[in-house]
């Protein structure tokens, strides 16, 4: 008796471990469907054409128009300034640390890379926005210091723990014998590193920039506070812009349940989840392909 | 130019670059400190804000928090946990594996702010949740899965065959063995992945922005169906949205916030170098 009644209770406990293991599919799928669901509702109010190829987002005025092209080109714009300035520096910090650094400096920067890591972004962009900010505006004699470049900055440092991190796993998961065979060949640490480890090692590397950008275009609370937010194509890197990102965000509480604008927001999110559903995508396969 | 001179430059120009990374954060630390230790008084910690939150303390943003991030965790962990069982310990090499790792590789790279828009859909309007401790504290759960998740499966899979060969072959049934043998010999590993997560939702602004945080609210909780202050929340507010605050408040407000991450973070540290030092096999 006491066995049937084991048996019934593991078997049930496995199904339950079954529906758990599933769970990141389903919520996955949920995410996706909630956005689509909400965002369809907005293209019966407003045409998909005007939606992405619109260049003014005026949500209040009458007729409100919906045109996200300044707030994806204020992403793209930021995330590419910031991949431009993260990259290089991300895989070389990564490289000196797996490289280079004496065990004791390699701990003290791998941990001081999992300090930045753990740090909130709202602290991050409010120590943006009030050191920054105003040094930007001075050191480049601009109008104001909110701007696309001051936002790039930060995440360009806010994308280094990613960056760091995984590149240097990438790194150091070169076999041996590859940088041995250089060594005996007469090749410098240096030689080695740039002509056979670097190379070795790049899907990983792209792996982790893949992610970083990712990180990048999803952040919110730093680029809502320190872009600037003005909804325009910018013509210099010192213009405010305005992200996706911030857009839903800052946008999102004033809004009346269930409007056109309530809808819209959801249809930028479905927009900013299929981008990053992409890069993730691509930094996966680059992943998969260092573990082999 | 000889390669030794070559290998001399480009060592030192990367070192010079490591401190770009390394400088910065030592300066965030050392701002906040310098700026919030000031605030850091009971009275801060322990009583409500006052003047339109320029004078007072941040109490109901710091229970906030506290009570958004310990819900969380509590709805994450379990789910996470058999999650990770189910991958690590009943999972076939198959293409719903695939499927599943996929999921969770992108559920950890979904934008914390489409988490928010998810919450309010989801939970706050068609569960009828509202805007609440309990809609904020599921959708920072979801958030949370995929981390739980990949280390707790790391420590499961940290775990001996032995051990499991051996409880299999005196004939405990497989769920018994996970239960008895497996996760309590995983057990350091999966504690330290959960008050890692905690540290990062603590932080978290973007999905409470719609499912749990209020700008002002003037008293303590009384249940999870309220909506609370939350500490990252109010740090926005009190930085963006209200004119002539005091900076001792803003820069207070922000060094504990970083204090509690930095507190579960280093928890985590001590925790390892203990359980590296019991756990041997």
């Amino acid at each position: 008796m006491k066995k049937i009644f084991t048996f019934i209770k593991d078997f049930l406990i496995e199904r339950i471990i079954f529906l758990c293991g599933i769970l990141a599919i389903i919520f996955v799928f949920l995410i996706f469907l909630f956005l689509l669901n909400q965002g369809i509702s907005f293209f019966g109010a407003y045409s998909l054409w005007d939606f992405l190829g619109g260049k003014f987002w005026y949500p209040a005025s009458d007729p409100p128009q919906f045109g996200i092209l300044s707030l994806v080109i204020g992403s793209l714009f930021v995330t590419i300034q910031a991949a431009l300035i993260s990259i290089p520096l991300g895989v070389m910090t990564a490289l000196f640390i797996a490289e280079i650094a004496p065990p004791v400096i390699k701990d003290i920067l791998k941990s001081v890379v999992e300090l930045l890591a753990a740090i909130p972004s709202v602290v991050i962009g409010f120590i943006g926005m009030i050191t920054l900010v105003p040094l930007v505006r001075k050191l480049f004699n601009i109008p104001t210091g909110l701007s696309s470049f001051s936002g790039a900055l930060m995440l360009a440092f806010m994308a280094m723990p990613t960056i760091v991190s995984i590149s240097e796993d990438a790194i150091r998961s070169v076999p041996w014998s590859y940088k041995e065979g250089a060594i005996a060949l007469g090749a410098t640490r240096w030689q080695t590193m740039y002509r056979i480890i670097l190379p070795a090692s790049l899907p990983g590397i792209m792996g982790a920039v893949m992610l970083g950008m990712g990180r990048v275009i999803g952040e919110t609370m730093a680029v809502m506070m320190i872009t600037g937010n003005a909804a325009h194509i910018p013509s210099s890197v010192f213009d405010p812009v305005r992200t996706m990102t911030a857009t839903i965000a800052a946008e999102m509480g004033e809004t009346v349940k269930g409007s056109t604008h309530y809808h819209s927001l959801f249809a930028i999110g479905l927009v900013l989840f299929i981008i990053t559903f992409i890069i993730n995508f691509i930094a996966d396969t680059f992943m998969r392909k260092t573990r082999r | 130019m000889s390669p030794r001179i070559t290998q001399k430059i480009a060592f030192s120009l990367l070192f010079l670059v490591s401190l770009v990374v390394f400088i910065p954060v030592l300066f965030i630390i050392g701002i906040l400190v310098s700026k919030g230790a000031a605030a850091l008084t009971w009275e801060f910690i322990f009583s409500m804000p006052k003047d339109g939150m320029r004078g007072g303390g941040i109490l109901p943003a710091i229970v906030g928090t506290l009570l958004i991030v310990l819900c969380s965790i509590s709805i994450a962990l379990p789910v996470g946990i058999l999650a990770a069982v189910y991958l690590n310990e009943y999972a076939k090499d198959n293409l719903l594996t695939r499927i599943i790792q996929l999921s969770i590789v992108n559920l950890a790279g979904v934008p914390s702010i489409i988490y928010g828009l998810f919450g309010l859909a989801f939970f706050v309007i068609m569960l009828n949740l509202g805007v609440s401790v309990i809609a904020g504290a599921l959708t920072l759960a979801i958030m949370e899965l995929p981390s739980i998740i990949t280390t707790t499966r790391n420590s499961l899979n940290n775990v001996p065959a032995s051990f499991r060969e051996v409880s299999l072959s005196l004939g405990v049934s497989r769920w018994q063995t996970i239960r008895r043998v497996v996760l309590p010999n995983a057990l350091p590993g999966i504690m330290t992945g959960a008050i890692l997560s905690i540290a990062r939702i603590a932080g978290e602004t973007a999905p409470i922005l719609f499912t749990a945080a209020a700008f002002y609210v003037p008293h303590l909780p009384h249940s999870l169906s309220e909506q609370v202050m939350a500490l990252p929340y109010h740090l926005y507010v009190i930085s963006t949205q209200i004119p002539n605050m005091p900076e001792k408040i803003t820069y207070g407000t922000a060094l504990i916030l970083v204090l509690l991450v930095l507190i579960l973070s280093f928890t985590v540290i001590i925790l390892r170098i203990f359980f590296r030092k019991r756990y041997k096999w």
